[in-house]
């Protein structure tokens, strides 16, 4: 009967709420933008996407936070002291909850408690476990209480470290870490965070609304500590689909301030002469190779040859052709910081050697080993959107001309792709990581022996002791050696074959200025963002 | 009357519980994990996991849980969506589907109506030839390729005058419904006109309407209550199905049109083995078929004396 009901309301105010949104309003310092999927959770104990992370990045904020260059600065915290066994961290006394209140110790120990423990089952609790104890917290093995953080008095937080963790302020401003105050969270019982009004924010901008899967609206928070760097008054979320034409359609119409582009809809761009901007993901795509026994890609020689007659350019420029996307051929992105500057500069990784004449040679090699004369067909795992499609296609030619080795292209929607991978049922599969912090860490224990999410199984002793030695000092610049090292190893076993460092391209309306995007777990960032109308 | 649709009523309970079991084991049997994401997960985080969601418990165990819970009404909370329960969705975005579904339903049977009764009046001449062309073409196409066509053609329409006349997506005011209504409706309306056609042909020469037109009738009193009211019969049967394709069916347009209804949920729910949001709505719009049925077999009974069942 309700359902009813809801219709015959839907229908009586249909015409009273008739007005259109636009995509920039200069004078208000108002925006308009689609989002690609309802935020499956903004509860931050939860919270493991993409869309979650991208509205908690603006109506949250946690110890220390990334600015506009993805740069650490002070959020909550206003100084810190980092310590090879912990760090201990002051708090600002003008950071307020939206309800007035101030943001105390005790909402980060009870969050970060909160995250730990089994019945929560969050996700992103393995973030934590640099903290003492926070692993066995997990496992229900300790009480939460024995977690190696502490409130010492409202503004002073003090972190034990379960071994060296240089990063460690950086993981400060990833969602998992942001703090909830435990009266509001109780009261709220299961719902905290299931409607807007279930929510308490301490960030630059507060959630007034939340249709789900409709609408959402962030409305600039008055009482956010550094309110007075906030230009943005309002950014509207009237729109939520992943299509990519419809969204550009919406652009067109001036009714959203940015539209994200694929293929089909960048040509259209172009064409119109919208002005475009590129911005950096951080995310680095790949080749995995299926390391075990009974696979020929276990054969180190066979992936030499692969990787001897693979041009990445050819792959960015000719297959993808989107603009910004850069050739890579090692694991750690341009992002990854060194010991001073960037990690790629310091240790510039050599290039793995190329050429017709190499991929014979390590063809018959990889014959005479395995012993056999035509290559049975390797199975190449790919997704079923169409950059997926069109990559696969491309690999299956470069094998069958290049080395005489066919390819079966097995595409497959998501759920079943991670499936596949994680049984090992593939060859080839091609894979993508972004990083969840500022350290080049999060990419180099990607191919550890222990790490899930090393599919192809890449097992080797002294790849290991590398990322174990990185883990376990503090000095940068010996761990940089370590991953220097492990750079160095990746090129010559080849378990993976880097392929690009992905961009991403939107269409933007000149007027909005000011927008970047986080590399670290989060997506586009308006928290610096305004409004100018174009000189005329 | 009273004792047939009772009847009914009992089989569709029936048919609602084979439903909910069927769906129950396949979804169960379909390789994946509901748990799954890019980032693998340690074993005692995914055991955290399958308690929270009760997949540490035997599947027949699992089975009878579900099944006591479908008697309460309640379909648990929803995977991807980590705070919301099932039956939130449902309640919340199935208007939205009903309401675009209804629309586009009243748009389609109004211009079959209209469309098949012009054919018929001029048949053989080149206004049904015209019709008949268009049907075909409207059957063809796909509606993510009349939905783009119409945005681009309203795109340019906007920039030609000047100011949005129809917004090319979105949802909140009677002017976002036009255009994803008329997609929907697009195809049912083009198969509704060819049966309107036909059987309209079809009664023309019924001995009735002969004898309506010696008795001196007027010719609109004979195409209004005579002819038209026989020959909507065969479009009342396919009314019923038609109602749920397109409140259920409405998927591609809602993702296109940027339209919060439950379709969305349906489809994204079987690509991400959301076994709740699966269960819920797979039950609630096939509780919602079975009803859609017997009301259209009620309809007929109206519409026709003779099929009247009144045992």
């Amino acid at each position: 009967m309700s359902a009813v009901f809801r219709i015959l309301l839907l229908c009586l105010f249909f015409n009273l709420s008739a007005f259109a949104a636009d995509g920039v309003d200069v004078a208000g310092q108002r925006i308009s933008i689609a989002l690609k999927s309802e935020p499956p959770t903004l509860n931050s104990l939860q919270a493991s996407d993409v869309v979650s992370s991208f509205i908690l990045n603006h109506v949250m904020e946690g110890l220390l936070q990334y600015n506009m260059r993805n740069e650490l600065v002070a959020g909550v915290a206003e100084r810190w002291q980092l310590r090879e066994d912990g760090a201990t961290f002051w708090l600002r006394r003008n950071a307020l909850w939206s309800d007035g209140k101030p943001v105390t110790a005790r909402d980060f120990v009870f969050a970060w408690r909160q995250v730990l423990i089994p019945a929560t089952a969050s996700r992103y609790a393995f973030i934590l476990f640099p903290i003492k104890n926070a692993e066995r917290v997990n496992r229900g093995e300790l009480p939460a209480d024995q977690l190696g953080v502490k409130a010492i008095g409202d503004y002073q937080i003090d972190v034990q470290f379960e071994r060296p963790c240089p990063y460690f302020l950086g993981l400060t401003a990833f969602a998992t870490y942001n703090p909830l105050r435990e009266d509001f969270v109780l009261a709220r019982g299961g719902s905290y965070a299931a409607d807007a009004k279930d929510m308490l924010f301490n960030g630059p901008f507060l959630l007034t609304r939340w249709d789900h899967g409709a609408h959402l609206t962030l409305q600039k928070n008055k009482k956010y500590w550094n309110a007075a760097a906030i230009r943005l008054q309002e950014i509207d979320i009237p729109y939520i689909t992943a299509d990519a034409s419809a969204v550009f359609n919406l652009f067109q119409e001036g009714s959203i301030a940015m539209a994200q582009l694929d293929t089909a809809t960048l040509q259209e761009a172009s064409a119109r002469g919208a002005p475009m901007q590129l911005f950096d993901t951080g995310a680095l795509y790949f080749l995995e190779f299926n390391l075990q026994p009974n696979r020929m890609t276990a054969n180190v020689h066979l992936r030499r040859a692969i990787q001897a007659i693979f041009a990445q350019e050819q792959l960015t420029d000719k297959v993808i052709g989107m603009p910004g996307n850069l050739p890579t051929f090692s694991l750690f992105p341009r992002s990854v910081k060194g010991i001073n500057g960037n990690f790629r500069d310091e240790f510039p990784p050599t290039p793995p050697p190329r050429g017709m004449a190499i991929a014979k040679q390590e063809l018959a090699l990889a014959q005479s080993e395995l012993g056999i004369k035509q290559w049975p067909p390797l199975v190449l795992l790919a997704s079923v959107s169409a950059t997926g499609k069109r990559q696969a296609e491309y690999f299956q030619q470069l094998l069958q001309t290049g080395l005489n080795i066919p390819v079966r292209i097995d595409n497959q929607i998501f759920k079943l792709t991670i499936e596949k991978m994680n049984r090992g049922d593939f060859d080839i599969a091609m894979a993508g990581w972004l990083p969840d912090f500022d350290d080049a860490i999060t990419f180099g224990d990607l191919l550890a022996s222990w790490n899930e999410n090393n599919r192809g199984r890449y097992n080797s002793p002294r790849y290991d002791a590398l990322v174990n030695a990185a883990n376990a000092t503090g000095d940068q610049s010996k761990r940089m050696l370590y991953f220097s090292e492990m750079q160095k190893m990746l090129i010559d076993d080849v378990p993976i074959l880097p392929t690009f460092e992905s961009t991403e391209i939107y269409a933007i309306n000149p007027e909005l200025h000011g927008v970047s995007r986080a590399l670290f777990g989060g997506d586009l960032d308006f928290r610096h963002a305004y409004v100018e109308a174009l000189a005329k | 009357m009273w004792r047939y649709i009772l009847r009914r009523l009992l089989s569709g309970v029936v048919t609602i519980w084979f439903i909910a079991t069927a769906t129950f084991f396949a979804m169960h049997f379909v390789p994946g994990d509901p748990l799954s994401s890019e980032r693998a997960m340690s074993p005692e985080i995914r055991k955290n996991l399958q308690i929270k969601y009760g997949l540490d418990q035997p599947l027949a165990h699992q089975y009878i849980l579900f099944l006591r819970n479908m008697l309460h009404g309640d379909f648990g909370i929803s995977f991807t969506q980590q705070n919301r329960r099932v039956n939130d969705i449902i309640r919340e975005h199935f208007p939205v589907s009903a309401l675009l579904g209804i629309v586009s339903l009243i748009i389609a049977t109004v211009g079959a109506v209209l469309w098949g009764a012009v054919s018929a009046h001029y048949r053989r001449r080149w206004p049904d030839s015209a019709i008949m062309l268009l049907v075909i073409v409207a059957v063809s196409l796909p509606g993510f390729v009349t939905a783009a066509l119409v945005q681009w053609l309203v795109l340019a329409l906007n920039r030609q005058w000047g100011f949005t006349v129809l917004p090319v997506a979105g949802w909140g005011t009677w002017k976002h419904l036009l255009l994803p209504a008329w997609v929907l409706g697009l195809s049912t309306m083009a198969y509704m006109t060819r049966l309107m056609r036909a059987s309209l042909l079809e009664v023309a020469h019924a001995d009735y309407l002969r004898t309506a037109r010696a008795k001196g009738l007027s010719a609109h009193r004979i195409f209004f209550r005579h002819q038209l009211r026989n020959a909507l019969l065969p479009v009342i049967t396919v009314l019923g199905p038609a109602i749920a394709a397109i409140t259920t069916g409405g998927f591609v347009v809602e993702l296109m049109f940027a339209i919060p209804g439950l379709g969305r949920y349906f489809v994204e729910a079987v690509q991400q083995l959301d076994y709740t949001v699966i269960m819920g709505t797979t039950v609630f719009y096939g509780a919602f078929l079975v009803l859609m049925v017997l009301l259209v077999d009620i309809i007929y009974g109206v519409v026709d004396p003779r099929i009247r069942v009144a045992r």
